[in-house]
């Protein structure tokens, strides 16, 4: 019965604000992932700036912790020569009883250019976008387990920059999908991208059946669902999962899921090994696979600094 | 007052009647149906021609915010979204503020509402002191002061032996248990399992938590013989048990909301928490299930769960906004819609708000009730003979409705202060069918439009 516009897009189709890689044409991603490449090289510059956003103001709102994602939106807005404001609202107004709306329509009248947000419910960034003023273009960087859109991009960007074409890939997302935006951002820009083959890939309680239904191939046995795999992403397993009878211990969760160099074996010899970070070593992924030559999650930090100039000067670039 | 409605299409479900004829009304009563009264001194006549003259209707899930909302006047903006909806007759789950579970908070509820003179109201008292599952309510003497049946509203109980207990307390009196079959622990979720919800990132309701919940009513219910009331049945699996368990006799009736009659969880869109309901939607084999197992008579009746949440409420992100939709107003025009879709006669269509659930609430039978002892039904038939029905020598409480008029949901226009509703115009861009041109209660002209 809905009939409702992509909140994402304008009426030209061109991106407002950027919520999910779900709904992104494959253009679309191609055209941010294109912008990307141009940025990456500013960081190799003497002075690591371009005066996109110069004048501009980006609000980090953060109403769930979160030191890497804020730091390298931070640094991203810095290159683009915007002004950054930090808020911590974990720490401050909601927790006094402020609405989140209220929040949002106070930050709104300092005039503010881009939210970045991160939350920890699913959908708060599409409530915000949906109730800002028409000038302010939202980011989310994270929302609940439904999205994490900019590290979907980076990873696509990492892939695309090791492994270049889509259409011949297989790419397992291993761990705890149930509960993990970047996995969905994940598999969205894979489908959308023509990746030939999405895995995904963890113990039932937290890869269920039904993950089927977003396009992808739900293993529940590591070396089945990793064997001849071009690039195996590795989710972060938080401690809270040992609660409410998901994972009886990380000790057994590692011996069954683990990326160890014995379990990388089974993949290509040439696949890749990303994480989203932060890692947990001897959890979901040995110390020798993080450091060894497969291992791209550094290169994955960098290319996210990119990656944020692109969507913050894309979306900037457009009006609602 | 003597009123006379005249040319209208009148239509009785329980009587199976449908004619172009005239009603003619005398104090509280209908006096004729289709014949002519000699010196019948009009005091109104409403011109229907053209209109539905069909029973007021009866909705079993509606909440009025009272005890709680006083301050606001909610009972008196939903009593009249009531009467602009055209239900004449109410049940309202106890969970209010504070919950109804002692007989001074319902007498002062049916006092207040009674005083309004606008839509009858049926309260349902609380199962469990402060519904939490723990203590049983005076449901003997909830019942004196005039709870029609008992409810845990959508409190589960997740201790299997008091849910025993109190449905062996109730069946003692013959009273009746309004549930909603949902496991406590299974029913944490905030949308129906699923690929929306996978998608979405949303924590999911199964199926199973309906199923367990219906299998673990149904033992009870036959070692208890208690009488059971299922609100709100959301899923395929749970239509199919409930066909089953009918079929062997349990002494059940049924309920499904307009909500989960004709939308799905893909209504949610871009989490829209105007579409933030208990039971969650489901998917389209469920919606489909819903709406043949309500015209086949396997669900008893379409209730709106009304429920006015206020603004704050909802503007919050998906799972932390309030559930609940207002709808008391939409009731008719989504049976309407259903029943054109599922292309029912009239008749049929306006049974599961009208003769449907009356019969239901009137089959509340009293066991051990001494003369003097009020049981359920005694309430509800109390000056009320023949509601949801239109017969001669019972009251005249009366739905006139435009069967070609369509109308647009927007909150402005709603009477209710619950604004909020997955129909809103703004969401499905479709209008409405048929709109209600006025309302009698007890013969009383209580509600008309452009007439």
């Amino acid at each position: 019965m809905q009939h409702k516009r992509n909140p994402q897009l304008n009426k030209n189709g061109e991106l407002i604000h950027l919520l999910s890689t779900e709904g992104l044409s494959k253009q679309l991603l191609t055209h941010i992932l294109d912008t990307a490449e141009n940025f990456v090289s500013v960081s190799d510059r003497e002075v690591k700036k371009v005066p996109l956003l110069r004048g501009k103001s980006v609000f980090n709102l953060f109403f769930e912790n979160s030191t890497r994602t804020r730091t390298t939106f931070e640094i991203a807005a810095k290159r683009l020569s915007a002004d950054v404001i930090n808020l911590d609202i974990a720490r401050s107004s909601t927790s006094k009883g402020e609405s989140l709306l209220d929040t949002i329509a106070n930050l709104s009248a300092m005039a503010a250019d881009i939210f970045v947000v991160r939350h920890s419910e699913s959908g708060a960034p599409y409530l915000i976008a949906q109730n800002t003023a028409p000038h302010v273009h939202v980011v989310n960087a994270g929302d609940g387990r439904h999205a994490h859109p900019t590290q979907g991009l980076l990873d696509m960007y990492t892939i695309r920059r090791y492994k270049g074409d889509f259409s011949n890939l297989c790419v397992a997302v291993v761990g705890d999908v149930l509960h993990s935006r970047v996995a969905r951002s994940d598999i969205h820009a894979l489908t959308t991208l023509g990746c030939a083959e999405v895995r995904v890939v963890g113990p039932k309680t937290l890869v269920p059946a039904d993950m089927a239904q977003m396009g992808v191939r739900v293993f529940n046995n590591f070396d089945e669902g990793i064997k001849d795999c071009d690039v195996v992403i590795m989710l972060r397993l938080q401690n809270e999962r040992m609660n409410g009878a998901l994972l009886p211990s990380s000790q057994e969760y590692f011996k069954g899921f683990g990326l160890t160099p014995q379990k990388l074996a089974l993949a290509k010899p040439d696949a890749i090994v990303m994480h989203p970070g932060p890692i947990n070593r001897g959890v979901e992924i040995d110390s020798a696979v993080v450091d060894g030559p497969q291992s791209v999650i550094l290169p994955q930090v960098t290319f996210g600094i990119a990656v944020r100039m692109a969507v913050m000067s894309i979306v900037a670039g457009n009006d609602a | 007052m003597n009123i006379l409605i005249k040319n209208g299409r009148v239509i009785d479900p329980a009587a199976s009647l449908d004619k172009v004829c005239d009603v003619y009304i005398q104090g509280e009563k209908v006096i004729a149906i289709g014949s002519t009264v000699k010196d019948f001194k009009v005091d109104k006549l409403i011109e229907a021609k053209g209109f539905v003259v069909a029973p007021g209707l009866v909705d079993l899930m509606a909440r009025l915010k009272e005890p709680g909302y006083e301050h606001e006047g909610m009972l008196e903006s939903e009593l009249n979204a009531c009467i602009q909806g055209g239900v004449t007759s109410l049940v309202c789950p106890p969970d209010t503020d504070p919950v109804l579970d002692e007989p001074g908070l319902v007498d002062m509820l049916k006092f207040r509402a009674q005083k309004m003179n606008l839509s009858r109201v049926h309260p349902l008292g609380a199962l469990t002191k402060g519904l939490h599952g723990e203590a049983l309510t005076e449901m003997f003497e909830l019942t004196q002061s005039g709870c029609i049946g008992f409810a845990q509203a959508e409190v589960t109980i997740s201790n299997t032996q008091v849910l025993q207990r109190a449905l062996q307390y109730a069946a003692t009196y013959g009273y009746c248990v309004w549930l909603r079959p949902l496991d406590y622990y299974l029913g944490q979720g905030v949308a129906a399992s699923g690929p929306l919800a996978t998608r979405l990132g949303l924590s999911g309701v199964s199926v199973a938590a309906e199923t367990i919940a219906l299998n673990t009513i149904f033992a009870l219910m036959r070692s208890t013989g208690a009488k059971v009331h299922l609100c709100r049945i959301s899923s395929a699996a749970g239509v199919a048990l409930v066909a089953q368990a009918k079929a062997e006799g349990l002494p059940l009736s049924c309920d499904v909301s307009i909500n989960s009659l004709h939308l799905i969880d893909q209504d949610i869109g871009y989490f829209d928490s105007r579409a933030r309901l208990t039971p969650p939607l489901r998917q389209q084999a469920d919606r489909a299930a819903l709406r043949q197992g309500l015209a086949s008579g396997v669900i008893d009746a379409l209730v709106s769960d009304h429920n006015p949440v206020e603004g704050d409420l909802k503007a919050l992100p998906f799972a932390q906004a309030e559930p609940g939709a207002t709808g008391v107003e939409l009731l008719l025009s989504l049976a309407l819609k259903w029943g054109a879709e599922q292309k029912l006669s009239l008749i049929d269509t306006l049974r599961v708000v009208t003769s449907a659930p009356a019969k239901l609430l009137r089959s509340t039978p009293s066991l051990n009730a001494a003369p003097s002892v009020r049981a359920p039904a005694d309430i509800i038939e109390q000056g009320t003979v023949g509601f949801g029905e239109l017969k001669v020598g019972g009251v005249a409480d009366i739905c006139i409705f435009d069967p070609e008029s369509n109308w647009m949901v927007q909150p402005s226009q709603l009477r209710s202060q619950g604004k909020f509703t997955p129909f809103d115009f703004d969401l499905t861009g479709t209008a409405m069918p048929g709109q209600v041109k006025a309302t009698l209660v007890g013969g009383n002209l209580v509600y008309s439009k452009d007439l």
